[in-house]
């Protein structure tokens, strides 16, 4: 199929600076929108799934605006409705599921592997067209007029008594969870066939095993929701009645169909951001993971446990009390492997040399936040708490702190620790951490007082509430517009950085992995040479100390704040080898 | 599958390698794999409405025994021959990829085709008597029981059992009356009737085009049929269609009792 | 693509499915047993065994279907990754009608205060 776009056989060999790389081999607009290359699926991906996070944001501020004042001075019921529906639809569907595996796990997969490309690239470039239409049709809906059903679309409501655009933003979700299902085969078939020579499974960066697990969960978890959206839509549309108590349907049913994925689907939200999260503390720590197994097991535990505990946003829904009892056992237990992560990340960071980059920092606050955020789970995960505080603030706040301060910040660790491969450009490392530390602080004001509100009784998807709730409404969205420069800034410097950048070397953090090991950006084939894998994962060890300086310092370009590091530490002396110094 | 021969590094290369695999033996197994990966997807897909089904079959196991008489046995078990049979052919037309021969292949894919709008046509003659009888959910639905019992033509109302007065009282209506409610959930049977066979219906029906689209490739003589593999996938995806309504067609039309 | 490095991460002994052609005869006999399978569940249903009718319905339609995965889909031949990926979807399903519980529990014994 000569559609597709590949280069012409024999590009002429780089001469001095100018490299052939995946990026400038051709300008054209019909090389990039049917590119069949992963690197460029990734970029057009990025800036897909920016916009919808913009959007997303948008509607953020509407509510926290709204939200500062009791009694709704900006928008009707109704219009406050479909903002926090729009947030919802907009981040679970168009952001968190996607954001980490079809941008970061698109790049780097291959190049992890030693592979040329994923196992089914047509396939790859199929599945960002869908969710292109899949999110144009639920921006759409949106403009049309918006959805006010809560992006849980609970039955009857959704199926029968809503006036608003559920069955347009139904099908475009629909259709999104095929683009997602579609990564989900791609990576597994990747992972399993396409290794280089000598990379067994045991060598696999933890960044692998995380999407290993998470396109597992894709596959087993997406079509349910698939299906049950589906029938939301039936319903509306042709008036057949499974949903519908006047019918004899059960509305609980569609919560069991609903949460049998949605629960997995945070899952899918955070594993690979765990995994981001084991590369960069490996990298800054200057040390092998510890506990290696221990971490690749847990993320398959995560995965399969996963799947067990879905009843648990159904206890007080007349779910029957016995199987409450069950699910609320399975959540504590659904807690351990992602422990075990923690402790091992703690452990790693300890008698390594600790450099303290914006990728670095982004991951430290992902460990603080995601255990706050898994700790206030487990208040939910007991049944007569959970009585007191689902469907409050409590609640809401629990699941920003992992969707938010986890799976988001590992996000963006992720985009800071291989924008020098994706690009070839070193980003600002001093705005970095600036903005790392703004939003992280933005953070904490906006979702902190939310534990306090929700706990007091504040419901959640009101906008109308008691005026002693005010003043922690008021710090929270403080906190929003805080949290809105942290991501702002960002933005502007990785734009920035495109053209202004100084370039990055190869390896410019000085890194072990096969992603490392060919030039940044990539050529179009990944590696001029599949490489040969002898080693083992995160061997730093092994990496003596002038290996580490030589690597980081040689490459053209390689990031001032790198080289100030490498002189400073040339002055001040540091003997020990085996360990470069950060 | 495009053809890409990869002349420039010397070696003579099967034309239907792709440029991401080391060898046939990788690219085969991969397309199985992606393909059975595929297929997880849709057994998850199917399986949560066979969960619905069996939700609503356990809360109402005697309006589904008394209304699944309604359907007609005798089509269902001849689409199930005749999808069965379209198995067999479509196993033989991937033999016959396997052992590079156009003709058998386009013969037996052929024939399973015209399997495939047999089975679409035999369905189709079934929902045209079930609209007939007002048996499709919806604004139309009317349900009428048989002999036997009193005859109420009814639509969707509200289902009421019984009432509690303010004095304590619990009113039950009369239960050897008509249950109110019991239309309402003939059309839960008839919504479940209608989604599921729907579904492999349009399945059929993909399946119909997938085929088609090979048959065509074939008689064109188009260069990527010398590749057995995406016979073998549109195989795999049609063995799994009839295994969908292999568990349908008990579950539906063959519910025991007397 | 480099042909001096080693062609495949491929472990020794590993069998590769795609040499293997099964014999016509082979997919004749298992299309035979469907059919029989097929009648007898059609005969089955006429006659009352009580609770016994679903099992035995559900059980020649698990035979069924096995021998369809097996045979017509070529598992049994195949390699043992692939046997993986055909078992897991049915084993999943079974996690997905743990919604029964809450269906078949609700009616039991309610605890005070509940």
């Amino acid at each position: 199929m000569s559609a597709t776009a590949l280069p012409p056989a024999g590009l002429p060999a780089s001469a001095g600076e100018t490299k052939t790389t995946y990026l400038n081999w051709s300008y054209s607009v019909k090389d990039w929108l049917l590119t069949i290359d992963h690197k460029r699926i990734a970029v057009l991906y990025l800036i897909s799934i920016s916009v919808m996070f913009l959007l997303g944001g948008f509607a953020a501020m509407a509510i926290r605006v709204e939200l500062t004042s009791p009694h709704g001075q900006l928008m009707t019921s109704e219009v406050y409705n479909k903002m926090f529906t729009m947030h919802g639809v907009l981040m679970v569907f168009f952001f968190l599921v996607p954001s980490i595996p079809a941008t970061l796990g698109n790049f780097v997969i291959p190049l992890m592997i030693g592979a040329k490309d994923l196992a089914f690239p047509r396939l790859n470039l199929l599945s960002w067209y869908l969710y292109t239409i899949g999110g144009l049709m639920a921006l759409g809906a949106m403009v049309m007029g918006g959805v006010d059903t809560g992006w849980t679309f609970y039955t009857p409501y959704s199926s029968v008594y809503s006036n608003t655009n559920v069955s347009l933003t139904v099908i475009g979700i629909f259709i999104a969870g095929f683009s997602s299902i579609a990564t989900g085969i791609n990576f597994i078939v990747t992972v399993h066939k396409m290794r280089a020579p000598g990379m067994t499974w045991f060598r696999l960066p933890l960044f692998i095993w995380a999407m290993y697990a998470t396109s597992v969960v894709i596959i087993l978890g997406t079509p349910v929701v698939a299906i049950t959206l589906a029938l939301v839509v039936v319903e509306r549309l042709l008036h057949l009645g499974i949903f519908n108590p006047a019918l004899g349907g059960d509305p609980i049913l569609f919560q069991h169909m609903f949460w049998f994925y949605s629960h997995p689907a945070v899952y899918i939200m955070i594993l690979p951001s765990m995994g981001i999260i084991s590369e960069i503390i490996a990298c800054f720590s200057r040390k092998r993971v510890f506990g290696y197994s221990f971490i690749a097991f847990s993320s398959l535990a995560i995965g399969v446990f996963g799947f067990l505990v879905w009843g648990h946003h159904m206890f007080v829904t007349g779910q029957s009390m016995y199987t409450s009892m069950v699910f609320s056992a399975l959540s504590f237990i659904v807690a351990v492997p992602s422990a075990i992560k923690v402790f091992n990340w703690t452990a790693t960071m300890y008698k390594g040399h600790v450099w303290f980059t914006a990728p670095m920092i982004y991951a430290l606050g992902f460990i603080g936040l995601f255990t706050v955020g898994g700790l206030t789970g487990l208040y939910l995960a007991s049944l007569a708490m959970d009585v007191h505080l689902n469907m409050t603030y409590f609640v809401v706040a629990h699941f920003h702190f992992v969707m938010v301060g986890g799976a988001t910040l590992g996000y963006l660790g992720g985009l800071h620790f291989w924008w020098p491969k994706i690009t070839g450009r070193m980003y600002p490392e001093g705005w970095a951490k600036l903005a790392a530390a703004i939003s992280f602080v933005g953070f904490n004001l906006t979702f902190l007082p939310q534990f306090i509100v929700g706990y007091l009784g504040m419901p959640r998807r009101y906008h109308y509430y008691p005026a002693e709730y005010q003043i922690w409404h008021v710090l929270s969205s403080a906190g929003a517009s805080v949290l809105a420069i942290g991501y702002g800034i960002p933005v502007i410097y990785f734009l920035w950085s495109l053209k202004y950048g100084p370039k990055a070397g190869d390896n410019p953090w000085g890194a072990v992995g096969l992603e490392w090991m060919t030039t940044s950006p990539p050529p179009m084939e990944n590696f001029h040479e599949i490489p040969v894998v002898t080693w083992e994962a995160y061997d730093y060890d092994s990496m003596t100390e002038s290996e580490a300086q030589a690597d980081r310092e040689s490459m053209p370009g390689a990031g001032a704040a790198v080289r100030q590091e490498a002189a400073r530490d040339a002055e001040e002396g540091h003997p020990e080898t085996g360990h470069p110094s950060p | 599958m495009s053809v890409e021969v990869a002349e420039e590094h010397g070696h003579h290369h099967d034309p239907a390698l792709q440029h991401q695999f080391q060898d046939m033996d990788q690219q085969n197994e991969s397309y199985v794999v992606g393909m059975w990966t595929f297929l997880v997807t849709e057994i998850m897909f199917f399986g949560a409405l066979f969960l619905a089904y069996t939700v609503y079959r356990g809360a109402n196991p005697a309006v589904f025994l008394e209304v699944h008489h309604h359907l007609d046995v005798a089509k269902g078990a001849i689409n199930t021959m005749v999808l069965l049979t379209s198995s067999l052919t479509m196993a033989m037309a991937v033999y016959h990829a396997q052992m590079k021969n156009r003709q058998k292949q386009m013969m037996y894919i052929g024939v399973t085709i015209m399997f495939a709008f047999t089975f679409l046509i035999i369905k189709g003659f079934e929902w045209k008597q079930k609209f007939e009888d007002h048996h499709v959910p919806g604004p139309h639905f009317e349900y009428v029981r048989g002999e036997g019992h009193a005859t109420i033509v009814q639509g969707p109302p509200t289902p009421v059992s019984a009432i509690r007065m303010s004095n304590g009282q619990t009113v039950n209506f009369p239960k050897d009356t008509i249950e109110p409610d019991f239309s309402n959930k003939a059309q839960l049977f008839f919504s479940l009737y209608f989604v599921m066979t729907g579904l492999h219906a349009i399945h059929v029906i993909i399946g119909i085009g997938v085929m088609g689209t090979l048959f065509f490739m074939l008689m064109f003589k188009h260069p990527n049929v010398d590749y057995y593999m995406p016979v073998e996938l549109a195989g795999l995806y049609w063995h799994f269609v009839d295994i969908v309504w292999i568990f349908l067609f008990p579950l539906f039309y063959l519910i025991p009792g007397s | 693509m480099d042909h001096n490095a080693p062609v495949s991460p491929y472990q020794p002994g590993e069998t590769h499915q795609t040499h293997h052609v099964t014999q016509p005869k082979v997919y004749y006999i298992v299309y035979v047993l469907l059919v029989i399978l097929m009648s007898l569940t059609v005969a089955a249903s006429y006659i009352n065994m009580g609770s016994l009718n679903n099992l035995v319905a559900m059980t020649i339609a698990t035979i069924k279907a096995v021998l369809v995965v097996l045979f017509f889909m070529q598992v049994k031949m195949g390699t043992r990754l692939t046997w993986v990926w055909a078992a897991i979807g049915f084993v999943w399903l079974i996690f997905l009608f743990g919604t029964l519980g809450d269906y078949i529990t609700r009616n039991w014994i309610s605890v005070t205060g509940w």
